[in-house]
């Protein structure tokens, strides 16, 4: 019986020394003093560095002394603590100086000119100027992506979730797997490559929108196959029972009850295609005045303006540049909260038809 | 229905009738609709194949084992071997970095926020996601990098020894090491966010077991969580690797290219096969374009692979209602 | 070492919901103690607030004061790592850690408290297997997964897990629920052993099990849905079966109500 070793914990009591809250705040007033003194005689500088060096000083503090008041596994525990609460922080940092910095930057130039002008015989070191073309532009490359991708998307789901059998159904699943990983640089290529350079059609928006189409489809459809793939198997056999046809047992019951996760998950797709760049420098090639038509001849966009902006290193350009961030981010941010409210009112009404 | 089982005149042209034109034209229209996809893809392997295989032709040099980029020149010599050799650096970087602040991101959101600030915490995660990535490159040039060039220069100098935390201009700057930063950012969330998902899919009774033998909240974790949630969370680090290979436009703004081999992460220079193609498509001629094809089908190839793996390390072993 | 557990004006709540109302009782060492009543009833919840489990779940807390031996567990310089370490627990459905063989199941709660010393690790292994009835089936294949075992197996394994760190007390939340009867017996066989150890308080479902295993029964129950659950009375199994203090006691008992 090996009782003796095993009872010490036991036999020791259920209360044990802690670290009180004051002593944790002691432990950060310190950690902030030592961090200071390190800045001060080291070429440490810089406010980001600052973060760094107080978090793990920290951590190396309160360790050393959880270690010797409350022991070894209540010390691994509470650093735990502190590395998960610090990498939140730590992650939502960029998140917190992004929008700050955009909008004090962006701010700038967030007027009338910025929203109603292009940059038609605008120099990069004049003042003035603005995006209006290529904010038409984004919204109209927007427009024509989703009228393309939502209903292809939308039937490739329905043709994954309530048609497809056997290898040729696992087939297709596979590759819109690897349509999920395709760089958006590479869609861009191969719209550049089949549209600019084979069908000789020439740079337009619908092109930029073509290329768009790609890295749409596949978000689209795996949203939406996970919407439709919650709709219980019960309701499509209760419409089947009725003597309703598959197509109309589709259209009529699944649809409609999939449909509020099916405009989420669209919007989302919706709000990350409109900050692509990439697959858009190779098909629209960028102009400085307002087009319209998105179908014949070059055409702006919001990520293309900003690209353009930076590359002239003039402060009247990265002003207007910054304008244009902030301006994208809104639109981006609007969608993303659209479709996170949507879900919210949806699953509420849902939740009192259901009761 | 079936009451009427004796055969009925009517009741076959009844059962015809289901199987109406609407009906076979709609199941039609679906299979199409799946065969676009295959379109889709197999039409970017063929064009970028074709518009390819002229350019490589026209290469002198070897394409993958050159370290160089003059398609332009005459003769052409161009290889892919600079540009894949960027590319996998910042995205490894990239993957160092976000991984541990994304599970711990993903820890404190499912087991230590507290419980009516899970979601809308969660939420904040995810907005990250949705800043395009044309923002987060103006950030990391405009803010990233003078705020880090303190900590920088202040590892170069004491950690120069190491030659890969070291710079060989004497400064710091557009480097991997910012490059790689910038992507650990944007790939953190989706990390974050399916590790999120499967840590709140441990079941409760495994959680408790270790619990109720007297385990930390640590000790639960690596008990019961990080064993259950592990191929779950390897997917999502390859998934996120993926992603930050093929980023564009970020490592466009944010790195100083060159076509050397660049070895300390810390000095500016290098490049990465889709900052490449985005920097020098305008101004590239008939071999440099196909040349940038090339190698955008290099990297097409490469992420098709990590996805691959991604995918199988996810059916291997993933626990039932996978999230990737 | 068993110890003897009191409790004096428990109340617990799940946010402002309180499940159950004020309960006092004393429970003796190396004795068996049965709580039942209808679903609902907070049982659980009561046998759950013992080892401070209940607080694991997000809103939980407790009013009241339990006692392990004259010592309170919920006193402010109590950690509950300690208190769940003295006072171990089986649940309802077998929960080994899948990815650990037998030995290092039953070897984990050793090896939390820091024991390394191999030959004392085999030793205490050993010895909870055999008290949990489960050593002869399994000593040969002690380096193989614990989730490749029956259910009522698994649960012995449990059992061995939670005896292994030597608990003053054990708590059982009906654990032959997910068992078929063979296994039930089995384990209600390895409680009357186990009683010479510990002190064990087991909710159950089945009167018959309380009226085979346990020494005293408690009967808990709640006057409607939202109400807080309650103990009725405390008394000698025998009493409580055959002549209860209580008239709802009597109607649960002899199938009138519930």
């Amino acid at each position: 019986m090996t009782a003796a070793t095993l009872d010490q914990g036991t036999q020791a009591g259920l209360s044990t020394r802690r670290l009180s809250r004051w002593t944790l705040l002691g432990v950060l007033v310190a950690d902030v003093l030592v961090s200071l003194g390190l800045f001060a005689v080291t070429p440490l500088q810089g406010r980001a560095d600052f973060g760094v060096f107080v978090l793990l000083v920290y951590l190396a503090l309160q360790t050393m002394l959880s270690i010797s008041v409350e022991g070894r596994r209540k010390a691994v525990d509470r650093f735990v603590l502190a590395v998960v609460v610090g990498s939140f922080v730590v992650a939502l940092l960029p998140l917190a100086s992004i929008l700050v910095y955009t909008s004090v930057h962006g701010a700038k130039r967030f007027d009338t000119t910025f929203f109603t002008h292009s940059m038609r015989n605008v120099g990069p070191n004049d003042p003035g100027g603005g995006a209006y073309h290529a904010i038409i532009g984004t919204l109209e490359q927007l427009a024509l992506t989703t009228v393309i991708a939502v209903p292809l998307g939308l039937l490739v789901a329905i043709y994954l979730t309530e048609y497809a059998r056997g290898r040729f159904g696992r087939f297709v699943s596979f590759f819109v797997d690897v349509m999920t990983g395709i760089p958006s640089i590479v869609a861009g290529l191969f719209i550049y490559a089949l549209w600019i350079q084979t069908l000789k059609l020439g740079y337009s928006g619908f092109a930029g929108s073509l290329a768009l189409v790609v890295i749409m489809l596949p978000t689209v459809i795996r949203s939406s196959e996970e919407m439709l793939k919650l709709v219980p198997p019960s309701l499509r056999e209760a419409g089947l029972a009725l003597g309703m046809t598959k197509s109309k047992v589709v259209l009529r019951i699944v649809m409609p009850t999939a449909l509020p996760g099916i405009v989420t998950g669209v919007m989302l797709a919706m709000s990350r295609v409109a900050g692509e760049t990439a697959p858009l420098l190779l098909t629209l090639f960028g102009i400085d005045q307002i087009v319209n038509d998105p179908f014949h001849g070059p055409q702006e966009a919001l990520p293309l303006f900003i690209f353009n902006e930076i590359s002239r290193p003039s402060p009247e350009a990265y002003d207007r540049a910054w304008t244009a961030a902030l301006t994208l981010i809104i639109i981006v941010m609007v969608f993303n909260l659209l479709a996170r409210l949507f879900v919210r009112f949806a699953s509420r009404n849902r939740g009192s038809a259901r009761a | 229905m079936t009451s009427t089982a004796p055969a009925a005149p009517g009741r076959s042209r009844l059962l015809q009738e289901r199987r109406t034109v609407p009906d076979r034209g709609f199941r039609v229209l679906v299979i199409a609709a799946a065969y676009v996809v295959l379109a889709i893809l197999a039409g970017i392997a063929i064009f970028l194949v074709l518009k390819a295989v002229p350019a490589l032709h026209k290469d002198t040099a070897n394409f993958f084992t050159t370290f160089a980029w003059n398609p332009d020149n005459t003769p052409a010599q161009f290889g892919i071997g600079v540009l894949a050799y960027g590319t996998l650096v910042t995205a490894l970087l990239a993957l160092v970095i976000a991984i541990p602040v994304a599970l711990g991101v993903a820890l404190f959101i499912a087991y230590y926020a507290p419980r009516a600030l899970a979601q809308p915490l969660g939420y904040l995660v995810d907005l990250l996601a949705a800043v395009p990535s044309i923002v987060y490159g103006f950030w990391g040039l405009l803010f990233l990098r003078p705020y880090s060039a303190g900590l920088q220069t202040w590892v170069a100098r004491y950690f120069s020894w190491t030659h890969v935390l070291g710079t060989s201009t004497g400064t710091v700057g557009q480097s991997f090491f910012l490059a790689g930063t910038v992507l650990a950012v944007m790939i953190l969330p989706i990390v974050a966010a399916i590790s999120r998902e499967i840590f709140l899919q441990v079941p409760q009774t495994q959680r408790e077991a270790a619990l109720a033998l007297g385990a930390t909240k640590w000790e639960m974790i690596k008990w019961s969580a990080l064993p259950y949630a592990r191929s779950g969370i390897a997917s999502a680090a390859v998934l996120g690797f993926g992603r930050a290979l093929g980023e564009t436009i970020a490592v466009a703004i944010v790195l100083s290219t060159n076509y050397e081999l660049v070895s300390k992460l810390l000095s500016p220079g290098g490049n990465t096969i889709a900052a490449n193609i985005a920097l020098t498509y305008s101004d590239a001629g008939q071999v440099g374009t196909g040349a940038l094809i090339a190698s955008g089908l290099v990297l097409f190839v490469i992420t098709l692979v990590v996805n691959l793996v991604a995918r199988a390390i996810a059916r291997q072993s993933t626990p039932a209602g996978s999230v990737v | 070492m068993a110890k003897r557990v009191e409790l004096d004006s428990l109340s617990c709540f799940y946010g402002k919901f309180r499940a159950v109302d004020d309960v006092s009782m004393t429970i003796e060492p190396k004795s068996v103690t049965a709580f039942i009543g209808p679903s609902g009833c907070g049982k659980s919840t009561v046998l759950r607030s013992l080892n401070r489990m209940h607080e694991v779940t997000p809103g939980a807390r407790v009013e009241g004061r339990v006692l392990l031996d004259e010592e309170d567990i919920y006193a402010p310089d109590v950690d509950a790592v300690n208190v769940r370490r003295t006072i171990g627990m089986v649940f309802q459905r077998p929960n080994p850690f899948p990815t650990m063989s037998i030995f290092d199941n039953v070897a984990s709660g050793l090896r939390l408290n820091g024991v390394r010393n191999k030959a004392v690790l085999e030793e205490s292994v050993e010895r909870s297997l055999r008290g949990a009835n489960l050593w002869e089936e399994v000593k040969d294949r002690l380096k193989k997964p614990g989730a490749g075992l029956s259910g009522g197996q698994q649960q012995r394994l449990c059992i061995a897990r939670a005896i292994a760190v030597q608990p003053a007390v054990l708590l059982m939340d009906e654990p032959c629920s997910a068992l078929d009867p063979i296994s039930t017996l089995a384990i209600e066989d390895l409680i009357n052993e186990l009683k010479d150890e510990f002190t064990i308080i087991i909710v159950t479902h089945n009167m018959q099990q309380a009226t085979r295993v346990s020494d005293v029964t408690a009967f808990f129950t709640i006057a409607g849905t939202g109400q807080p659950g309650k103990l009725i009375e405390m008394d000698t199994t025998s009493k409580i079966f055959s002549n209860p203090g209580e008239k709802r006691t009597e109607d649960y008992v002899t199938g009138r109500f519930g």
